[in-house]
């Protein structure tokens, strides 16, 4: 066969390939084409689904489209950003601070989206700071940080921001277990059981405003509290936390935290800690936290340090607490759609206990107790079980629930998901993950309504799924199609930091909330500036508040004189732009801190101390339109001690007022 | 020869998929005004917008020319002198003659349209180069912003 007879053979298949690919879509090929067309969303369309990832190690949370896998946003919550201004930012620096002053960074594990009714209702989002032990509010209106609130008596926040199913609260427990704020400190490590206490805190969550208050924190024996979940439905005023180091080990805990055959599941009747609350039976006690809010009228945060504290004995106040024994180091903990059924997970485990609520319940009526464990009641192991699933897979640590009577649980040390069914706890599915899962998420897969098209892993290890990039390498998430019998995977996306607890949600109870502007005529920061005709620059002693606005395509004053070294100068920008995307930037040259974006609408103040003598530019770093590169000005520092008066102008090019070269509104 | 099946393949191929790709459900929020937009015809003095036919009265009326003034101040100012000079938009000057109630408010109130789709709009971005802002103007700060045009412009 010669070359040319080769050729348009090949050629002629490529054709009959190509007509056979463009044939119209029917409803069957949908269902049954390849992964790339179930996650593929073509430019110009919409995601399904709106997903919320935590950042880890980053401190931040990140959002991204499912089915693409497409980054939108990250969203600054604990680690400062200098892209966004977050924490260099005059009005943003509050929102850091806790009572250990200003903290740049934090660890932040999962996210939470609040609920009206056991459902998913679209209003915020919460996150966890692990290190410094604090909870955000994240407003899914502007998709930024709200509020923070510090917690006392606590140390790694892990068990936390779940929430109850209507968001009456908030979750935090203590990772590690800690003498109190209120206690002496200064003891031996080695003092762990006799000193070291653990804590959970109820935050409430105000109906309307979001607003966070401590309502209450249950005092608890030592050990380590890992992750929780609300009871909903029937169980609806209980909550479940999972429990690790029942052996009180205060150091090489790999070791000699795992002794144990079982630790246990925490259950907590928080009605009934509600009313030791109303009879006033806590105890307030003397503490230091922060709680910092953010004000959208005058765009700016608000930082204030709490003192006290109500906390309630939960050895002493007898029925709040009960332990259900668990095996193996238990991690997750999570409540099935229906709320009957709580799934505990080993992360040493070869088997998977799911335990009713309902038997839990007869077996505090009976008495069905096994003994106690630092004065809390532990419940036989068996009364509260309701099955195991046998041989499900090695390590799981997380589950999610699909509303159709199923749950799928991640593997970490076989890598896979394992789907299986609730009623008869048989495997039903596996799927290998790439590699060493962590969590996963199912869009409303820790509530009472599911919409199960998803399921996502996050992975901890990538080695070879990705481009190599020296060696430290991107961590995953990994979306499978659940829709039918077998999970598919269908895409796979590098997340930032790394991605412990994720939550989605339909796009469009978010999308259509979305704020797009702020108004300029409810701006009503201190150093606003509506219009050019109240852009001025005002010295107080040795600080310099500079009133500047900008506009596609200036800023207004853009020539400052008068500044002189050492001064502490402000530059409050007020952005007059009244259109969706349009921000503007503000950075000046050789300034120790960031840049701001500042949003339409919006006021934003850059702290710079001029060190030295000279010139200074300061740019629009946001384009903004075709002569974005003219947007700019110039500063000029003066020695101290200089004449040189302070004035300010925009359009005058010259110092001879009748000169033509100024424009008529030279200032 | 190779190239020219090649070409033919090719050719098939893009005719094969030529139709029925469309996407249907576009975002609803997707910006208006593409390529296809229809331009609004040159004679239509109101241009494209809510505004047709406004009536205006002879005499000024200066509460609303007083609200319009403020709004000025804070949302236009920064590029429109109440002058005839030309700084980042055109000056004011003589605005009220150059064009209909009607059309000033549509242009001010639906920009984005207006610039895409006006001839009159669209001459004036030519000589500015900068497509006026959006500057979310209610239809009440429209009405006030012509009032406030034409006291400028010495109706009294």
């Amino acid at each position: 066969m010669n070359a040319f007879i080769k050729f348009s053979l090949g050629a002629a298949a490529l054709l009959a390939v190509g007509i056979q690919a463009c044939k119209p879509k029917n409803t069957s090929s949908a269902v049954s084409g390849d992964a790339a067309v179930k996650a593929y969303v073509p430019p110009g369309k919409y995601d399904e689904f709106y997903n919320f990832v935590s950042g880890g190690f980053s401190g931040q949370m990140s959002v991204y489209g499912l089915p693409s896998g497409r980054l939108f946003r990250v969203i600054p919550v604990f680690s400062v950003d200098p892209e966004k201004g977050w924490g260099y930012s005059e009005e943003t620096k509050p929102m850091l601070m806790t009572s250990h002053g200003f903290v740049p960074w934090d660890d932040l594990h999962h996210t939470e989206l609040s609920q009206t009714n056991g459902e998913i209702d679209g209003r915020w989002v919460f996150g966890n700071a692990n290190n410094t032990p604090r909870v955000a509010r994240i407003d899914l209106k502007t998709f930024r940080t709200a509020e923070i609130i510090e917690l006392p008596n606590s140390a790694g926040n892990h068990s936390s921001p779940f929430i109850t199913e209507n968001t009456e609260y908030v979750v935090a427990g203590t990772r590690f277990s800690i003498p109190v704020d209120y206690s002496n400190g200064d003891v031996p490590i080695s003092t762990y059981k006799q000193n070291f206490k653990g804590t959970i805190s109820f935050i409430s969550v105000g109906k309307e405003n979001g607003k966070m208050d401590i309502a209450f924190q249950l005092l608890l024996p030592g050990v380590n509290f890992d992750l929780s979940h609300a009871g909903k439905g029937p169980s609806h005023g209980w909550f479940f936390f999972s429990c690790y180091n029942s052996e009180q080990a205060n150091t090489l805990l790999e070791v000699n935290a795992s002794q144990r055959d079982k630790d246990f599941i925490l259950a907590v009747n928080w009605k009934k800690a509600e009313e030791y609350l109303k009879a006033g039976k806590g105890k307030k006690e003397k503490v230091r936290y922060s709680r910092n809010t953010w004000d959208e009228t005058t765009h700016s945060g608000k930082h204030e340090i709490l003192e006290e504290v109500t906390v309630l004995d939960a050895v002493a106040l007898k029925d709040i607490c009960y332990l259900i024994p668990c095996p193996k180091s238990p991690h997750g903990c999570d409540v099935d759609p229906t709320g009957e059924y709580i799934v505990g997970s080993g992360k040493l485990a070869a088997l998977i206990p799911v335990f009713s609520y309902t038997k839990m319940q007869k077996a505090i009526a009976d008495k069905k107790f096994e003994g106690d464990y630092e004065g809390i009641p532990v419940i036989k192991y068996e009364e509260a079980l309701y099955g195991e699933v046998q041989k499900p897979g090695l390590g799981p640590l997380h589950t999610e629930f699909d509303g159709k009577g199923n749950a799928y649980t991640s593997f970490f040390v076989s890598s896979e998901i394992v789907k299986w069914n609730i009623k008869d706890l048989k495997v039903l599915d596996r799927a290998p993950t790439f590699y060493s899962i962590g969590h996963l998420s199912i869009p409303g897969g820790d509530s009472k309504k599911p919409n199960a098209k998803y399921v996502v892993g996050y992975n901890k290890i990538t080695k070879d799924r990705y481009l190599p990039t020296g060696p430290e390498l991107a961590q995953s998430a990994q979306i499978y199609d659940i829709s039918g019998d077998k999970m598919q995977l269908i895409n796979d996306f590098p997340t930032i930091g790394e991605p412990h607890y994720a939550q989605s949600v339909a796009a469009d109870l978010i999308s259509k909330n979305s704020l797009k502007i702020f108004k300029i005529e409810e701006n009503h920061h201190p150093y606003v500036a509506k219009g050019e005709k109240e852009s001025k620059v005002v010295r107080d002693g040795n600080k310099i508040h500079v009133y500047i606005t900008s506009i596609r395509s200036h800023f207004s004053p853009d020539n400052i004189e008068g500044v002189k070294v050492g001064d502490e100068v402000y530059f409050h920008v007020t952005n007059l732009e009244q259109d969706w995307d349009v921000p503007h930037g503000f950075a000046v040259k050789g300034a120790n801190n960031a840049e701001l974006l500042i949003m339409p609408g919006e006021t934003q103040t850059l702290k710079w101390i001029p060190e030295k003598t000279g010139i200074y530019p300061i740019y629009c770093t946001d384009f903004c339109s075709a002569l974005h590169q003219e947007m700019s000005g110039y500063v000029r520092v003066s020695p101290k001690g200089s004449s040189v008066p302070l004035s300010f102008s925009l359009g005058k090019n010259s110092s001879d007022p009748t000169s033509k070269e100024n424009n008529s509104n030279a200032q | 020869m190779k190239k020219l099946v090649l070409l033919a393949c090719i050719a098939a191929l893009i005719y094969a998929c030529g139709s029925g790709t469309e996407q249907k459900d576009q975002p609803a929020d997707a910006p208006a005004g593409s390529a296809d937009a229809s331009a609004a015809p040159a004679d239509n003095p109101d241009g494209v917008g809510k505004f047709k036919n406004v009536q205006i009265p002879e005499k000024l009326d200066a509460a609303m020319a007083q609200k319009g003034e403020s709004v000025y101040d804070v949302k236009c100012s920064s590029c429109h002198k109440l002058t005839d000079e030309k700084l980042v938009g055109p000056g004011w000057k003589g605005v009220t003659q150059r064009n209909s109630a009607a059309w000033i408010m549509n242009f001010v109130t639906n920009v984005d349209e207006m610039l895409n789709t006006d001839p009159k709009a669209q001459a004036q971005l030519e000589i500015c180069l900068v497509r006026m802002p959006n500057q979310n103007l209610t239809d009440e700060d429209a009405r006030h912003i012509y009032e406030f045009m034409r006291k400028n412009d010495g109706v009294q």
